[in-house]
């Protein structure tokens, strides 16, 4: 699935507009940067709380192209700069990590 | 007035001695303060015996004016030098706390324009008063000893020793501004020998977890990636303190990250044995002078 079709389909909040578009193949749901280091497949998409630029690096890293802010936490600038430069889309959402999942498993 | 330079785009160095030193450990605290009953007379005698150019009025501990040498200079002009203190001294005062960071002081220099500040405590006792003459006395010698470690560091790794098929990178305790930095730098560079994605991410996990180890544990360091024809070879070498059980830091799972690292969502216990897995040699020292960590992986042949 593409990333702006993830974002309609499941009403996702973007925090910033004119992302990169890629093809999204499945999730990780995970605040531990190292788990999601040493075991998220490319092309998911990141669900977390983890709303810092570090979360960010890591998703570069390990060849993640979008990311699900849950629990209505907010995204700071710092992060949405590092995620324009990387070409990583970011989108919040009120749910939580558990029903952000389901959702998410439901429509991939 | 110019600004003070106070901004993220400093040099790591710097943001780290104006965030990690606090007020209190730059603010003058030997105080001369002066009850509200006496006279401006008074204080200018004062200031001129101490070479002082600011008085707090206090009572017991808790501070109820200022007076600065604008004010005794004014008390001159205008004829009021025999006035009592409490008259004349400035009530309308902005504090600063001890437990604040440096760059607090800073912003705050930048933003009202007096001379100095007082500090207080949590109990709301005047503890100290801060300058910027001690800000500058304080930095220079913080910026004196980061620079000599600099140069030490640098002397470490003799330049002509650095290859031109090496890359390397300095990391800083507690600098997660930049952590990432070097693993991303050398995600670029394989890249550009076209290597698959899956080899790349290999390394890149790697570096990654080797780089974010030494910014979580270690007093900081240096990551070198080497790029050979048929391998990749990552060594992160810090300035300790060293790893007391390597086998348990091998252990999945085992963490001495404390909470706030936690929060971040560092200190899973998987940085080490992330990197193990990941890569074909695994190599790692320790001692109370360092930690060497050497990773590598082999080229498949196929990319070659």
């Amino acid at each position: 699935m593409k990333t702006d079709e993830l974002e309609k389909n499941l009403g996702l909040v973007p925090a910033y507009n004119d992302y990169e578009i890629n093809n999204i193949v499945t999730g990780f749901t995970s605040d531990l940067l190292s788990d999601v280091m040493g075991n998220a497949d490319e092309d998911s998409v990141l669900i977390t709380i983890q709303a810092h630029k570090n979360t960010i690096a890591c998703c570069s890293l390990a060849g993640i192209t979008a990311v699900i802010i849950c629990s209505g936490r907010k995204v700071p600038q710092d992060m949405i700069d590092a995620a324009k430069d990387e070409g990583i889309a970011i989108f919040t959402t009120k749910d939580n990590q558990f029903t952000t999942s389901f959702k998410v498993h439901g429509i991939l | 007035m110019e600004n003070i330079p106070i901004n993220t785009d400093s040099p790591s160095v710097i943001q780290e001695i104006i965030y990690q030193l606090k007020i209190k450990d730059v603010m003058s605290k030997d105080l001369i303060t002066l009850r509200k009953s006496g006279t401006m007379r008074n204080v200018q005698v004062t200031m001129a015996k101490y070479k002082l150019s600011a008085i707090p009025i206090t009572n017991s501990m808790r501070i109820l004016g200022l007076v600065s040498i604008e004010d005794i200079i004014k008390a001159l002009d205008y004829g009021y030098i025999n006035d009592k203190i409490e008259k004349h001294m400035t009530r309308k005062l902005i504090v600063l706390e001890d437990d604040m960071p440096l760059s607090f002081a800073i912003s705050y220099f930048n933003k009202y324009n007096f001379g100095r500040f007082p500090v207080l405590n949590k109990e709301k006792e005047l503890v100290g008063i801060i300058s910027m003459r001690d800000i500058n006395a304080k930095l220079l010698e913080h910026l004196n000893s980061a620079m000599q470690a600099l140069e030490n560091s640098i002397l470490n790794e003799n330049p002509s020793t650095i290859q031109s098929n090496e890359k390397i990178f300095q990391t800083t305790k507690f600098n997660f501004e930049i952590a990432g930095k070097a693993s991303t730098e050398i995600k670029k560079s394989l890249k550009k020998l076209n290597l698959d994605r899956k080899f790349i991410r290999r390394v890149a996990v790697a570096s990654y977890e080797l780089e974010i180890n030494q910014v979580v544990h270690s007093d900081g360091g240096t990551i070198k990636a080497i790029f050979d024809k048929d391998k990749i070879t990552i060594i992160a070498k810090d300035r300790g303190p060293g790893i007391p059980d390597l086998k348990k830091a091998l252990t999945e799972g085992f963490s001495t990250a404390n909470d706030w690292i936690r929060s971040l969502g560092f200190g899973a216990g998987m940085g080490l044995p992330n990197s193990k897995r990941v890569a074909d040699g695994f190599d790692i020292e320790s001692s109370e002078s360092g930690t060497t960590v050497k990773v590598d992986f082999n080229i498949p042949k196929e990319l070659i």
